[in-house]
């Protein structure tokens, strides 16, 4: 734990992932390859993060398809988090973010605590701008992937069965 | 299918698919009310939601060129097709065109709609369902049951015989957990392998060309970014203006659907999208390296909805975004579910007006009559459509679109209304059950002892479909207006004066809980009136008589105006013609007309709590000493949000009350009656007579607000129930 914080959209996301059973852990750009480390089960692929972090060891960046479809992890950039939802928001990029946070079962969004949002409109206003501006997507995503399909809730589905999420305070 | 065949497949239904069904939709209406309870601005997103439905709506042919300019801008195509055939050819061609073996799908009602399934397999395509519900459907070779929860009406138990007999497994799931590991493994190694992905689009915006998928599974993302085509099919009604326009929608239709805040994943997809293309044999290049040549189709699908666009009564079932709300929360759905209270594609409340607009009224009429108006979906909307009135309007118009099968003088001496030739015989007794009424208590008992021998209850089933299983009502020979003619007010001094408006049932049948009511506004000191009045049109609207109900809402309102203008209050104590003023009215009636008969008409319990917040003297009333009470409310009643008046005034008078949560006793009123639908009308009832026999409620005075749930009851309970105002009259 690098910091505390009494900050209010903060504590609404952490309350949020609790209520989906979507772990978190919180953790400063010099602990962050550590941190990740524990975090990750092998094999691990990650894509590129544009913030000012190191990948550990551990994490195969920018792997190649049969590497994604070998890893039990996958480590993505979320350009923002929804506290009363606790979603992020993952954006479809061309180093391959979208397959990196479906295929394996164990997904590792990292966000950054300054991007976390209040609500969804606010969100969406932003996603809005630079879809209109040059087409970008992104994934609303909230809790693992799951199913009731079969009778009752099973969580993994198509997607991970479950969700880490790593917040870096800056 | 005659209703001897219906009846019976309503019956196979129940038995097979209901108890799956009803615990499923139940759990989705529970979560829904707990979801919605805890969002602040509820009504004002649905009120959000609507007014940018409406506005797309009428705006769609300029914002679907706007779209088109966004879709090409970014690299895709766009592709209005006029029907089936024009979309389905499309998609083919796509297919062809990359050379596809097989096609994965996310599940689409849409593609329903146009059997692009049927299409595609035709050219020797294989084509694979990816959502696990919707793949159970396509196993079994079905049609979805639900607009959101495909496989619905299976049981887990139902889908491990179904794996079973599809794939002989060695070793067979069994559990949810084995079952969804079996399925997605399977299901992974088809989508790995596709060529065409195929999905549907739950919105598209037109300033960016964005799509927004909603999904829990995750199977849409694969289908749209996994191969390297994307074809996604949507109906035309699906365009809003812009991405600003999502949240309130996205923050609606989870909630509506199954109580969740939002589903696991919302793509929002802006098409072609960067996302390399995925080969898994590829272990050389990096992903970031294998560039993303993707094609991206969007099919919008007229099909029928620019026609309706155009109709002023269906346009509004454009504005649905297949949420399935109404198909949860109806009494009807939670019992036999969409094979039978559903067409060709869709289901549930909202489906009568898909149906009638895609395919036409007669598909829409195989399920019409299920819906019985009770109202129960109309708060739970999200974008507050009014599906009873949509039910009703196609009701009207299959009526009318009847040919005459021959011409029956006696009935059509009966049924002195503003309706074509053709119409059903059970649907026009019913919906002149004001001049039967007036009939049988002019001849009464002897017409009560006449309607209940034999022979007449066999001609009755045999001409006008009446279960001779179900009591009739009983007519009184005194009317109530004829009662209260010879009678002397015994108010001398009234704080208010009130006009008790008779309807049918009270007037004729249950006279004595009109009695009541004049005994409880007197003893209040409201000075009553029981003016002789034309029925509010209730019996004939339920049957879709459309122009016979709105005469009869000009007399009403020509019958009140005066006595409104005087200053009376109006005191309804059937809570069904209550919602005629409130809700139905506004459909007929100019506006002003109809706001002043709502600013001064109550129903009697929401009247007589008043009187007693105002002051007036309670002890005049019966008190219940801690007298043990089961309550229901009437679904209409609580519609407009009057039920808590009745409990309030019994437990202020001091009596002990248990409410019913069933929202609906039974196929209200004239359904239970019809004998296609006797048997629903039990089942569904089934749920109340529970709930008023547990070991806290058995012994229980039963009392309840409307005309059919007292004869549901009735028909229920062994103890008799009665209207809460004859509890407490004083004797």
């Amino acid at each position: 734990m690098a910091t505390t914080t009494t900050n209010p959209t903060i504590s609404t996301f952490e309350d949020a992932l609790d209520e989906l059973g979507v772990d978190l852990t919180r953790t400063a750009a010099d602990e962050f390859a550590a941190t990740l480390d524990d975090v990750v089960r092998d094999p691990a692929v990650g894509v590129p993060l544009p913030f000012d972090v190191a990948y550990p060891d551990s994490v195969t960046v920018d792997p190649t398809p049969a590497a994604l479809e070998r890893a039990e992890t996958g480590v993505t950039p979320a350009s923002f988090g929804v506290a009363n939802y606790g979603s992020v928001l993952l954006p479809s990029t061309a180093d391959g973010a979208e397959p990196v946070s479906l295929y394996p079962e164990l997904h590792v969004p990292v966000v950054r605590a300054s991007d976390v949002l209040p609500d969804l409109p606010e969100a969406l206003d932003r996603f809005g701008d630079v879809a209109r501006e040059n087409g970008a997507s992104t994934v609303v995503a909230t809790g693992p992937s799951a199913t009731a399909d079969m009778g009752e809730l099973v969580l993994g589905a198509h997607g991970p069965e479950a969700v880490h999420v790593v917040m870096l305070d800056e | 299918m005659s209703k001897g065949d219906k009846a019976a497949e309503i019956r196979r239904l129940m038995a097979t698919e209901g108890p799956a069904i009803e615990e499923n939709t139940k759990g989705f209406n529970r979560r829904r009310r707990e979801a919605v309870a805890d969002l602040e601005n509820y009504e004002e997103l649905r009120t959000r939601a609507r007014e940018i439905k409406e506005d797309a709506i009428d705006r769609l042919p300029e914002l679907i060129d706007e779209l088109r300019e966004s879709v090409e801008a970014n690299g895709g195509h766009l592709y209005v097709a006029d029907d089936p055939e024009d979309a389905n050819r499309y998609v083919r061609n796509v297919v062809a065109d990359n050379g596809a073996e097989r096609v994965v799908k996310s599940k689409s009602m849409t593609t329903e709609e146009l059997e692009v399934n049927d299409a595609l397999e035709a050219d020797g395509v294989d084509v694979v369902e990816t959502d696990l519900g919707e793949w159970v459907v396509q196993l079994a070779d079905e049609t979805p049951s639900h607009l959101i929860a495909p496989a619905i009406h299976r049981s887990r138990e139902s889908i491990a015989d179904l794996f079973r007999e599809v794939f002989d497994p060695d070793d067979p799931p069994e559990t949810a957990d084995e079952l969804t590991t079996f399925a997605r493994n399977r299901l992974g190694e088809l989508i790995r392998d596709a060529d065409v992905g195929v999905t549907g689009a739950n919105f598209v915006t037109a300033d960016s060309g964005t799509m927004a998928l909603v999904t829990s599974e995750g199977n849409a993302r694969k289908c749209a970014v996994a191969p390297d085509t994307h074809v996604a099919v949507a109906g035309v009604e699906k365009v809003i203006p812009s991405t600003d326009d999502l949240s309130p929608f996205l923050e609606l239709l989870a909630r509506s659907g199954t109580g969740q805040d939002l589903t696991a994943y919302v793509s929002l997809l802006t098409p072609p999208v960067d996302s390399p293309t995925l080969d898994f044999d590829d272990d050389e290049t990096p992903l970031s390296e294998r560039g993303s040549d993707r094609e991206f189709h969007l099919v919008l699908v007229d099909n029928g909805r620019m026609a309706m666009r155009e109709d002023d009564q269906l346009r509004e079932t454009l504005y649905c975004i297949r949420c399935g709300q109404c198909s949860n929360s109806c009494a009807n759905f939670q019992h036999v579910g969409g094979h039978a209270f559903g067409g060709e594609t869709y289901s549930g409340g909202i489906g009568t007006g898909w149906e009638a607009g895609i395919e036409g009224l007669d598909t829409a009429a195989e399920f019409n009559d299920f819906c019985t108006g009770c109202s129960r979906c109309v708060n739970g909307c999200p974008t507050k459509i009014d599906i009873p009135w949509i039910n009703t309007v196609v009701r009207d118009r299959v009526n009318r679109g009847t040919e005459p099968e021959g011409y029956d003088f006696l009935v059509e001496g009966l049924t002195p209304d503003e309706e074509p030739g053709g119409l059903d015989l059970d649907k026009r007794l019913f919906g002149n059950f004001e001049t039967l009424a007036k009939l049988g208590s002019a001849t009464a008992p002897v017409s009560n002892w006449l309607a209940d021998t034999g022979p007449a209850r066999w001609a009755l089933e045999r001409v006008a479909g009446v279960d001779s299983r179900r009591d009739l009502p009983e007519f009184q020979r005194e009317t109530l207006v004829d009662w209260f003619r010879n009678r002397v007010s015994t108010v001398s001094d009234p704080t208010r004066e009130a006009v008790l408006y008779p309807d049918v049932y009270t007037n004729h049948v249950q006279v004595e809980r009109g009695k009541a009511a004049v005994r409880v506004l007197e003893a209040l000191g409201v000075s009553v009136r029981i003016p002789s009045m034309p029925s509010s049109g209730r019996a004939p609207l339920s049957q879709g008589m459309i122009a016979t109900a709105e005469a009869h809402a000009h007399d009403v309102y020509g019958a009140l105006a005066e006595h409104v203008d005087a200053g009376r209050d109006v005191v309804v104590i059937e809570p069904s013609d209550l919602a005629m003023f409130e809700r139905e009215y506004e459909r007929f009636l100019a506006d002003a007309s109809v706001e002043r008969l709502q600013e001064h008409s109550y129903e009697i319990m929401e009247y007589v709590y008043g009187l007693l917040e105002n002051g007036a003297d309670a002890d005049a009333l019966r008190g219940g000493d801690g007298h043990e009470v089961a309550y229901h409310a009437h679904c209409q009643q609580r519609t407009l949000g009057l039920e808590a008046h009745t409990t309030a005034v019994l437990e202020a008078l001091d009596y002990d009350v248990v409410t019913s949560d069933v929202e609906c006793c039974g196929m209200a009123g004239s359904f239970g009656y019809k004998d296609t639908y006797y048997e629903l009308s039990m089942d569904v009832g089934d749920d109340l007579a529970e709930q008023f026999s547990t070991a806290e409620t058995r012994d229980r005075t039963v009392v309840a607000s409307g005309t059919s749930c007292l004869e549901q009851l009735d028909a229920l309970l062994a103890r008799p129930s009665r209207h809460p105002v004859e509890l407490v009259a004083p004797r």
